[in-house]
């Protein structure tokens, strides 16, 4: 099967000014994938071009195994833009019968989808009003409907949180794993790393429009993780005997710090400390969080 | 439904919900009970001195006929214009707008051509100026009929080549706004309408005088836009024999020819092309 997202050296120059320089990747089929990087990195730029909404000035690039802009494939395609604008003269429902006729959906089968969506964002009861009178929330949620009317093989989502509150944030990441369930990929460009931290499969980081790293986020808790140990009349020689669970070991008055390699040694290194009379008050893991290595890769100064 | 008339559907909704069309038909109909009013009491005036200054009742005849023709004509010339105005407001801000909003990107990113949304937007405000000029002209020529029981003569051609000078401006507008911000598209369009404007009257005046380079000159900016040419040819079409031979805006001493209707068609048919070609190669 083809990939959902490959380019290759994709660029586009602005003038005298390359927006995207070289961006080269690959999105699985089924996997969620996090497009990150500090502002004016080129995100919107590629997701544009990959959608067909700006024309590369040099490179390749396919979706779903079609080149960009094919009509075939972006049937089969879903995208909810950054600070999503609309019809707002148009009703909610109004609005989705719009974008799946353009869609080329069929009749019956767009009035079941339209009606299962509108319940899913929780917009039933808004139905028939007017998206000018829309909260920002509720247009963000009318938003990802329409996203989502083609059963898409691929998502598009351009910071599809800003603007919502926590109860918005949780349906989206909600949703984006149903969509990942029913076998669909995720494009998703967000600069809240907590959101792309629980919701994808990997991330790239983007610099000067082009791919500095891609890293698997699963192997972001396996490979290693920071523990904090808040401990009283903890002796040096015992301090020093943590030494065979882990590495890095700095004391930091009542807490300890230390990182592990995995999970599986937390009980022993519980045992150790209260047979050595150690009074434990809590050990907590951390795994590495997304953004130091998001600082660690851009530079602190976002890559100004 | 194919992807042009969803496009259509929506733009004339559009229209209608943001009350474009509201506004327009109040004016319109205003203006038309302005025309009533103001013609039933000056046909009134015509029709007493000419049946009391005139020698014969054959004369005061003409007299009517001509001065209700002119009035009809004053009436039409005004409507010309509202339709043209009617015509840029709708046009300009229509992919200038969602161009700058961000709204294009979810329609042009569905599986339909650019092509269509330019020729769905196209099409939906032909809709809105067929129904605009109707109302406006057919508003004239009712009350002038049951005023003076009169209709001009080739009416359908002459409402067609006013509704033809609308659909022009239109689609220059269109074109205008696939690459500049509606307020740019909405200024050159006005500058280009006067171009036009000024043109015709030097074609006009050199007529009269029957100076060749005044009628040149005219003819040249017919060329670069041809819309006034189609306004006298409709009042060519439709003003009596007798009228084509006084001077006026809303007479027509210097005919423009069946070529340059036809220069007209064609230049409409190329501008909506390049519009589409804009629209096309352009970054959303």
């Amino acid at each position: 099967m083809a990939e959902a997202i490959e380019t290759h050296k994709l660029r586009k120059v602005f003038g005298d000014y390359a927006a995207v320089k070289g961006l080269t990747l690959q999105v699985k089929q089924g996997e969620v994938f996090g497009f990150l990087g500090p502002n004016g990195a080129g995100k919107t730029t590629s997701m544009k071009m990959l959608l067909g909404l700006i024309t590369p000035t040099s490179g390749e690039a396919s979706l779903l195994g079609k080149p960009i802009g094919d009509r075939e494939a972006m049937r089969r395609v879903g995208f909810l833009p950054e600070h999503f604008r609309f019809q707002e003269w148009l009703t909610a429902d109004e609005f989705l019968l719009l974008h799946g006729q353009l869609l080329g959906m069929e009749k019956n089968d767009l009035q079941q989808r339209r009606d299962e969506l509108l319940e899913r964002v929780g917009l039933t009861p808004f139905r028939r009003k007017q998206l000018r009178t829309f909260s920002k929330g509720m247009l963000q949620r009318v938003g990802l409907a329409q996203a989502l009317l083609n059963r898409p093989a691929l998502v598009f989502l351009d910071e599809p949180t800003s603007g919502l509150d926590p109860v918005g944030r949780r349906l989206v990441r909600d949703v984006i794993r149903e969509v990942r369930t029913q076998g669909s990929s995720v494009f998703l460009n967000s600069h809240l790393l907590s959101e792309i931290e629980v919701t994808c499969d990997r991330v790239a980081f983007i610099q000067h429009g082009e791919v500095v790293r891609v890293l698997e986020l699963a192997s972001l808790s396996s490979e290693q993780t920071n523990v904090t140990i808040r401990v009283g009349d903890l002796g040096p020689e015992t301090l020093n005997g943590l030494s065979q669970w882990g590495r890095e070991i700095q004391r930091d008055g009542e807490f300890v710090h230390m990182i592990i390699t995995s999970d599986t040694v937390l009980p022993a290194v519980t045992r150790y400390l209260v047979s050595q009379n150690a009074e434990v008050y809590s050990i907590t893991p951390n795994r590495t969080s997304l953004e130091d290595i998001f600082i660690e890769t851009v530079g602190k100064d976002g890559g100004l | 439904m194919s992807p042009i008339s969803i496009i259509a559907r929506l733009t004339f909704r559009e229209a209608i919900r943001r009350r474009i069309m509201l506004a327009g038909l109040v004016m319109g109909i205003a203006f038309v009970i302005l025309y009533s009013i103001g013609t039933h009491f000056i046909f009134g005036q015509i029709a007493k001195d000419a049946v009391a200054n005139l020698p014969s009742q054959m004369a005061a005849d003409i007299m009517m006929a001509e001065s209700t023709n002119t009035f009809m004509m004053m009436g039409l010339y005004a409507a010309a214009f509202l339709s043209i105005a009617m015509a840029a407001l709708l046009g300009a801000d229509t992919l200038a707008g969602e161009i700058n909003s961000g709204t294009i990107q979810t329609i042009a990113t569905k599986p339909i051509r650019r092509a269509d949304v330019v020729l769905g937007k196209w099409l939906g405000f032909a809709e809105l100026l067929g129904l605009y000029v109707l109302l406006l002209c057919g508003g004239i020529v009712l009350s002038t009929f049951i005023q003076a029981g009169r209709i001009p003569q080739n009416l359908l051609t002459g409402l067609g080549l006013i509704y033809m000078e609308s659909i022009l401006i239109m689609t220059i507008t269109l074109m205008l706004s696939a690459a500049f911000p509606a307020l740019a598209t909405g200024g050159v369009v006005f500058g280009l309408y006067g171009l036009a404007f000024i043109g015709g009257w030097v074609e006009q005046i050199g007529a009269i005088f029957q100076n060749d380079t005044a009628i040149k000159v005219g003819i040249i900016t017919s060329l670069i836009i041809p819309s006034e040419s189609l306004w006298r040819r409709a009042a060519f079409e439709m003003q009596t024999p007798l009228m084509g031979t006084f001077d006026s805006p809303f007479t027509t001493t210097s005919v423009p020819s069946p070529l340059m209707m036809g220069y007209a068609l064609l230049y409409l048919i190329v501008v909506l092309f390049i519009a589409v070609r804009i629209f096309q190669s352009r970054d959303l």
